[in-house]
């Protein structure tokens, strides 16, 4: 195996004194697509932010072979573009002026544009078929405009690092879906690694290479996705019964069930189930058995795909809300 | 890592389009024009109005005169030309400065604070420098006469405190808080040094009337001694600023987001915050706190040539010096010959303008 794009080694973050993030140990090869899962406020989003170097984290970053600390600002942002779930808006700004930011890493110290970077801006925007919307402001545009608008000023940062936090939250299906068959054609072209956070299990099954399951602040299951989604982890992990199909080539496509005990008798309260639940099939190769770190969200009976985007979760989804 | 190599034409169309894009991230001439219009408006205006009258194309020919390579003859007698060269325009140019400070200022908090109700008055950044100065005045430490005396010098040191407070007690650190917490950071800061300043003030009699002109804001002048102390004040700030143009319209997509894309949020805040704090209080320590500039004016410039900080700032500060230059004229014509404060002339301007903006931004979200 060649060297690894993005490694974290033993990375444990803490948040205003709560421990978000826990000696996670994760590897993303070159050229490949890595989709973190987890319940809401398992660390995902902590884990990618380490990444843009604005995270205070112990434990050692490696950055296609550059060891995370000893890259500057700017050497960093030339290797990895960084999508935040929320991207701030600036109120009133163009979609051509939006996507040139995303050439400020190639820029001097007054970061002026150059003819160079007005051409990149020009070539992402027709390649994400944007070229029509040029003039218009991008807080007009609906959401999937939106996000293609996001993805094209990441993409015209030239970097060979795509990282995406929950890119397609705010999404309909369709959308959803057209949004990632971008992510997956850019990607070929231009031959990047791409981690996205999802919450949608499908679209890790159906998108990435390497899905790692996130809970509790640990990295507790990595692999392919026919191997880490199945039942029993997402039992373990989302407590929700679900279906696992695996196609031919190797592509996995989840569906979530209402609970069993639920179903048979209407009036068993939530913390009964829950209870019964977490005894059950928790097999998976990680560590969910040792103690759970006081911000661990409880597993709520519901299907966490059909939570509103932007939900709230306890611990870490705070900070990003505060962040805006 | 290129894209999908475009076929030739595909790529010459590329380039050819980039000539049609609205070139909204550079500073037009037109608009460098349109302000540096206002500027010599503001000025003809200016020095023409008061209580003595003079011809207006003879003082137009008379200023004209000493502009370089230009040489005409004004017509005018030697005391129209000692009203216009020794009361009137120092008066006009220190308007034109202390505008284009206030409204520097004003465009650099905004961009800084990702707040368009910033402003030095609001934030009770004048009123920290407005304490410093008074200090000073009190205190005896200087004249108000020199560019290094001890009134500016105070006055800076009030400014930076108090932009240090607003922003500390309305955020978490390394955040700066939402634009309404800020704004209420300002009003409490705001209040307590001028609290302060006022029990100062009350315990130094001799010196009250002095500081009491002095705090309502005004531009009346002893001849150009004023002028040359804001000179280097709008040299270094206005230097400051403008070299900051760039990175703080990065900084419009919030920290982190600049962070990744290779800037520094926090030097880039300290320098602007610095240089705008230092352009509020010179312009304090000269002509007493005058409220609003700073937000009128970069307000009318982002709805009209766009928001990219490339154009608000440059333009803040000619049409903020146009505007207060104006205002002035008001002020000393209302009730001539009697003289309002100027800085009763921006409120009653600024005060419906901020409950304007208060509407059209939702500020609580």
């Amino acid at each position: 195996m060649t060297r690894p794009a993005i490694a974290w080694e033993h990375v444990s973050v803490v948040l205003d004194g709560v421990p978000v993030v826990h000696d996670a140990t994760l590897e993303v090869e070159a050229g490949s697509w890595l989709s973190l899962i987890g319940p809401n406020g398992a660390g995902k989003t902590t884990l990618v932010r380490t990444l843009g170097g604005s995270v205070h984290h112990t434990g050692r970053i490696e950055v296609r072979g550059h060891d995370g600390r000893s890259l500057s600002v700017r050497e960093r942002s030339r290797e990895l573009a960084l999508v935040p779930q929320h991207p701030v808006i600036p109120p009133g700004i163009g979609v051509f002026d939006y996507v040139l930011l995303g050439r400020v890493p190639h820029q001097g110290l007054r970061c002026s544009p150059s003819l160079v970077d007005r051409r990149r801006t020009v070539a992402v925007l027709q390649r994400l078929d944007l070229d029509g919307f040029a003039d218009r402001r991008v807080d007009t545009l609906s959401g999937g405009e939106r996000q293609r608008v996001v993805l094209a000023r990441a993409l015209v940062q030239d970097t060979p690092l795509l990282v995406l936090d929950e890119p397609t939250a705010a999404l309909d299906v369709g959308h959803q879906l057209e949004v990632l068959e971008l992510i997956a054609d850019i990607r070929t072209e231009r031959e990047l690694t791409v981690v996205t956070t999802v919450h949608d299990l499908t679209v890790a099954g159906q998108f990435a290479d390497q899905v790692a399951i996130m809970a509790g602040g640990r990295v507790v299951a990595v692999g392919a996705p026919a191997v880490v989604l199945t039942p029993e982890q997402i039992g373990a992990h989302w407590g929700v019964d679900a279906i696992c199909h695996v196609d031919d080539d190797g592509a996995v496509t989840v569906s979530v069930q209402r609970r069993r005990e639920r179903r048979r008798s209407a009036d068993t309260p939530a913390a009964a189930s829950l209870t019964t639940r977490s005894g059950s099939g928790s097999r998976g190769p990680g560590s969910e058995g040792g103690p759970e770190p006081s911000n661990a969200p409880r597993p709520r009976p519901a299907d966490p795909d059909r939570a509103p985007a932007g939900d709230a979760a306890p611990a870490t989804t705070t900070q990003e809300d505060d962040r805006r | 890592m290129a894209l999908a190599t475009p076929a030739p034409a595909a790529r010459r169309a590329a380039a050819d389009h980039v000539g049609d894009l609205p070139d909204t991230t550079r500073l037009r001439a037109g608009w460098l024009l349109a302000g540096l219009g206002a500027v010599a408006l503001a000025t003809v205006v200016g020095v023409v109005s008061g209580p003595v009258g003079l011809p207006i194309g003879g003082t137009v020919a008379e200023l004209a005169d000493h502009l370089p390579f230009v040489d005409v003859d004004s017509g005018l007698t030697d005391a129209q030309r000692a009203i216009i060269w020794d009361i009137r325009a120092p008066r006009v140019v220190l308007g034109l400065l202390v505008g284009a400070l206030l409204a520097g200022a004003g465009a650099g908090y905004q961009g800084v604070f990702r707040n368009p109700l910033a402003d030095p008055f609001l934030l009770g950044i004048a009123a920290g420098a407005g304490l410093g100065a008074t200090l000073a005045i009190v205190g005896g430490w200087g004249d108000g006469a020199g560019a290094f005396d001890a009134v500016p010098l105070a006055a800076f040191v009030g400014a930076l405190v108090a932009v240090g407070v607003a922003a500390t007690l309305s955020g978490r650190p390394g955040r700066t808080g939402t634009p309404a917490t800020l704004i209420l950071a300002g009003v409490a800061v705001a209040s307590f040094f001028t609290a302060v300043q006022t029990y100062v003030q009350q315990r130094h009699a001799d010196t009250l009337r002095q500081v009491y002109s002095w705090i309502l804001g005004t531009l009346s002048t002893s001849g150009w001694d004023e002028v040359l102390v804001l000179v280097p004040y709008v040299a270094v700030c206005g230097a400051v600023l403008l070299a900051a143009i760039g990175p703080l319209d990065v900084l419009a997509v919030g920290d982190d987001e600049a962070t990744s894309l290779g800037v520094r949020p926090a030097r880039i805040r300290a320098l602007v915050l610095v240089a705008a704090s230092l352009a509020t209080a010179a312009a304090v320590a000269v002509s007493g706190l005058i409220g609003f500039v700073g937000l009128i004016v970069p307000h009318a410039v982002r709805q009209v040539a766009g928001i990219t900080h490339r154009r608000v700032v440059p333009l803040s500060m000619l049409f903020g010096g146009a505007f207060l230059a104006l205002a002035d004229v008001l002020a000393r014509t209302v009730q001539s010959p009697a003289e309002l404060p100027i800085g009763v002339i921006t409120a009653f301007i600024g005060a419906p303008f901020f409950l304007f903006i208060l509407r059209s931004h939702p500020v609580a979200s």
